[in-house]
């Protein structure tokens, strides 16, 4: 038997094995970065109720879910896109994505704080609501002595060094939120300089949101920057942690959408109004999940001590600006990424001289320090900068146009540069401070 | 053959350059339909990208170093001396290929990170803590115990077919010990440890969630994939990386083949297992036990964390976990059946297809004299250098739309895909195991056969075939091992939940607190039927040895 004819029959020996996989009949394909515990519960509740349906769950991460959502024909698409980020569902609609469902159980609030809870073109609904805080190990922190914190702010004080733990925007839709967050309620400025000294004190920036709680829950950092379902929802499953919301958060919802293009729409939309039934809502209640229902009704069934956005339990003391973080968005992930992830051990380095410094000279003033201060913790963009028309529309640019591209690269080249050049002078300037 | 030849190339062409065309495209493309070389001025120009380039260079090497101190001592020890449990011994050496490097990683920082059991107890005995897991000597720590079995499963196929009759002349002439090994045996295996190591290169270079699960950023793979999938699919600057990549990665194979094939290292006859196992002095088998439990035990600390996940509840920061539970396993058994016994589908396939394929493409490019034989080794060797990531991405991109005949569906939404993906990229590890086994047999046996009247067909499955069998197994085994524990590849090609394979579930179960336990869980059973397969690999290929002798020796 030759080779060629080996290959030819384990073709059709597979192509025969595969028939079985694709005779479902009306199967409802659901893309989310939520995790197993939360898609797993809806799965289950939903093919009970309604038996002839199967639910198929995709986890991929918002960004490799949109581009899927992309790279397939329309026709054959998948049917739910669920996830946390709202920008990731204006990125799907503007490409025309998404079908216009419109507002769906009339008892949802139509917003939360002065952020509506469902799209008001009516392309995505919002299906849970989601608040950013500070998680931290309660073993960690007894064994490093350490006070729990309340705000963003005590996160810069230097008895947190290497204590604390972030992700990156570019990385994690949720942390770019808590980032927007910072700098809407703090000033560009001033939100900045907290940041980036939040970042100097970090022990590491995680690649994935999910790195953050996870390294928090076993022990390897103390404090972290979170969405609040990963804090409330680690601490229900007996692990030694705590969780608040400072008082500088926003409420934004987690959304739910209807792909346009779909295999099954009908089956579609019939989950999707699954979600937002109270029986839907009430399963975001379950311990392993411990999210926020958008249906205000359900919080009656929850535990004591759960929070509830709608009867100030939470106070959001931010009202999310979502037009001022979508014209900015690029300017700030890439911010974010050239002074704080890929320099983190120079900043690291210049935060410990600075909080070196401050311990000698023992609350003294200095102009050396505060100087050091200065350099160390201010953005690469000023206040004006950034509302700089030209500089906003670059790097919202077509990514293949190499020229812009090329312009790109080199702002954030200068960016990178400067960065570094600040961190290195300031531990000079802190070294000698007197 | 030539049309043997010809079909190969036509299948590399189809599932492997196609896609990679079109991510290379990208890196040269204007975004106007035109070409440019802009895109690669502008990678020279971030500092940023220098930094990673040599970062990576640097682990790569570090890596390779350490890698061989570990594989070595394991391959020689076990291959020639009497020793106690030598395939037990081989068989754990290669159970780190078996973990997603992820989930190595992230068992490793209970054990050995800031707050893992090792520094924990240090802190509590004397005060200070060692920071093994940060950085980028964290990334060379653990890639070193999770790539070692490259160099150890290839070195090993080399040691035991050195004909025993060089190693008996050099001690016939005096030789022993350091000098014996250093003189006569290490050069003679020469072919198996250049194969490994400039493999464990290669991976290090390409790899991407060691680098990522330990949040370092600046090297290439990690930037490759930040770009690719944070500012776009379109960033052209991800595809100038994985161009780089390609080319280094290319040459990186082009040297180490260079470098074997300007010496002979075919023999006559094989010593095989039958190779005289020497007997250690008393102190010897101390130290060589000594070392081989350490290393063991250092190698296996991964594994040791993930069970311990998988049977407790809860672990946060203390030396060993807490409450007891064997909820996780009875969650997997009701959960993620499907997935397992997708694994052993997929990959078992996989590793048939490249072991076919590869034998076939060794013989042609070693045996024939088909004009253009090496671009089909050179076709291979691309592959090797494709992250997974970018493979998956040209997998989407060229494939979408085809449909499947008798109503299979899209191609890119069935399990085939699974097949020809883990296929084409594993190809190059059977490649490399068949080169090396057929390199070692020597010509004159076949031409022995054909004086006497034997065809070509009949020549290469009654000798070559036979000869090549250790180095056909170990091929197998390595390509179905790698592809079960491929990540980055399967998490872009997953298109439904019910026919992921284990790693998929292991990843999605890991993304969560309350599913680390289960995720643990199903690791175990990942390591555990891959240990099982590695060990009947071993045991066949060691019963199928003396047959092979005999057929040699007439």
């Amino acid at each position: 038997m030759s080779l060629t004819t080996s290959r030819l029959i384990l073709t059709a020996l597979a192509l025969a094995l595969a028939t079985p996989y694709t005779l479902h009949a009306e199967t409802i394909s659901v893309v989310t970065s939520f995790p197993k515990e939360l898609t797993a519960a809806y799965k289950k509740a939903y093919e009970a109720k309604y038996p002839s349906d199967t639910v198929e769950i995709l986890n991929k991460n918002t960004a490799a879910g949109i581009a899927y959502v992309r790279e397939q024909p329309p026709g054959s698409r998948v049917e739910v896109f669920w996830a946390s980020a709202p920008d990731a569902f204006e990125v799907l609609s503007q490409q025309k994505l998404l079908a216009n469902i419109g507002p769906g159980n009339p008892e949802i609030p139509s917003k939360i704080g002065n952020y509506p809870v469902n799209d008001p073109k009516g392309f995505y609904r919002g299906q849970a609501l989601a608040g950013y805080g500070l998680m931290w190990n309660t073993r960690y922190m007894s064994a490093n002595k350490l006070p729990a914190p309340k705000e963003w702010a005590d996160l810069v004080k230097p008895i947190y060094f290497s204590h604390v733990a972030t992700s990156s925007p570019s990385r994690s839709g949720t942390t770019h939120l808590t980032v927007e967050t910072i700098l809407q309620g703090e000033g560009w400025t001033k939100g900045w300089a907290q940041i980036m000294a939040i970042g100097g004190n970090c022990a590491a920036i995680t690649e994935r949101s999910f790195g953050v709680p996870d390294g928090v829950s076993n022990g390897q950092f103390g404090i972290g920057l979170v969405i609040d379902f990963f804090g409330l929802a680690a601490k229900n499953s007996g692990m030694p942690v705590e969780f608040i919301y400072p008082s500088v958060t926003s409420i934004v919802p987690a959304n739910i959408a209807l792909v346009e293009g779909a295999k099954s729409p009908e089956a579609g939309k019939r989950f999707i109004d699954f979600t937002l039934s109270p029986e839907g809502q009430q399963l975001l209640l379950e311990k392993q999940i411990s999210r926020l229902p958008v249906l205000p009704a359900t919080y009656k069934k929850a535990p004591a001590g759960y929070p509830n956005p709608f009867s100030g339990t939470i106070q959001a003391k931010v009202n999310f600006d979502s037009q001022l973080s979508e014209t900015r968005y690029m300017v700030v992930r890439s911010l974010f990424d050239q002074m704080i992830t890929f320099r983190h051990k120079e900043l690291v380095a210049a935060t410990k001289a600075i909080h070196d410094a401050e311990k000698r000279l023992g609350g003294k003033p200095s102009a050396q320090l505060e100087e050091a201060r200065q350099l160390a913790f201010s953005p690469a963009v000023d206040e004006k900068q950034i509302q700089d028309a030209a500089l906003l529309k670059l790097f919202k640019s077509n990514k293949a146009d190499a020229e812009a591209s090329r312009a790109k690269a080199k702002i954030e080249e200068e960016w990178a540069t400067r960065a570094k050049a600040n961190y290195a002078r300031a531990i000079t300037l802190a070294n000698s401070a007197k | 053959m030539i049309a043997i030849a010809l079909a190969i190339a036509i299948f590399l062409a189809v599932f492997l350059i196609s896609p990679v065309i079109s991510v290379v495209y990208t890196a040269f493309s204007d975004g106007h339909g035109g070409l440019t070389l802009s895109h690669f001025f502008a990678f020279f120009e971030i500092s940023l990208m220098r930094e990673s380039f040599a970062n990576s260079l640097f682990v790569a090497g570090m890596t390779v170093l350490g890698a061989t101190l570990i594989a070595i001592p394991l391959a020689y020890l076990t291959m020639r001396f009497q020793f106690r449990g030598a395939v037990l011994i081989q068989t754990l050496g290669v159970l780190p290929l078996v973990m997603p490097a992820f989930v190595g990683a992230a068992a490793m920082q209970l054990i050995f990170g800031r707050s893992g059991a090792v520094n924990l107890i240090l802190m509590d005995l004397f005060g200070f803590s060692i920071p093994i897991m940060e950085g980028l000597s964290g990334i060379i720590f653990v890639e070193t115990l999770h790539y070692f079995p490259f160099i150890l499963l290839n070195l090993s196929a080399s040691l035991a077919t050195i004909d025993s009759s060089m190693e008996e002349a050099g001690q016939n002439l005096g030789a022993s010990g350091w000098r014996l090994f250093r003189k006569i045996i290490f050069p003679l295996a020469l072919p198996g440890y250049i194969a490994g190591a400039s493999l464990v290169f290669i991976k290090v270079f390409d790899d991407l969630g060691t680098p990522l699960v330990l949040n370092v950023t600046n090297m290439l793979a990690p930037q490759a994939y930040l770009r690719v999938t944070s500012i776009g699919l379109e960033d052209p600057i991800g595809y100038v990386i994985c161009v780089i990549l390609v080319l280094f990665s290319i040459a990186a194979m082009g040297g180490s083949w260079w470098f074997v094939k300007r010496r002979d290292y075919a023999l006559i006859s094989r010593g095989g297992a039958q190779a005289p196992k020497r007997t250690l002095s008393s102190w010897q088998t101390v130290m060589a036990y000594g070392w081989i439990i350490g290393v063991l035990m250092l190698v296996l600390s991964p594994h040791l964390g993930i069970l311990l996940m998988s049977l407790f509840k809860v672990w946060s920061f203390s030396v060993l976990p807490e409450q007891f539970t064997l909820a996780h396993y009875i969650t997997i058994f009701s959960d993620a059946k499907q997935m397992i016994w997708n694994t052993i589908l997929y990959c078992g396939l996989a590793a048939v297809i490249d072991v076919v394929l590869g034998a076939a493409i060794a013989y042609i490019v070693i045996r024939t004299t088909i004009p253009g034989r090496q671009i089909l080794d050179h076709l291979v060797t691309v592959a090797l250098a494709m992250p997974g990531l970018v493979l998956g991405i040209g997998y989407l991109r060229t494939f979408r739309g085809i449909e499947l005949p008798f109503g299979g569906g899209a191609l890119t939404a069935s399990w085939l895909i699974f097949v020809l993906a883990y296929s084409v990229r594993r190809l190059p590890y059977a490649l490399r195991s068949c080169m090396a086994a057929l390199t070692q047999v020597h010509p004159a046996l076949e031409e022995a056969a054909e004086n006497v009247g034997a065809s070509r067909w009949r020549i290469i499955r009654k000798i070559v075939l036979p000869l090549m069998t250790g180095g056909l197994l170990a091929g197998f085994v390595t390509s179905f091992i790698t592809a079960a524990a491929e990540i980055s590849e399967t998490i872009l090609l997953t298109s439904k939940e019910s026919m992921a394979p284990m790693s998929y579930g292991i990843y999605l179960y890991f993304q969560s607190i309350a599913g680390r336990g289960p995720g643990a869980a199903l690791s175990v059973i990942a390591i555990t039927l891959v240990a099982l397969g590695t060990y009947l690999s071993h045991r066949i290929a060691a019963t199928a040895t003396p047959h092979q002798n005999v057929g040699a020796r007439t």
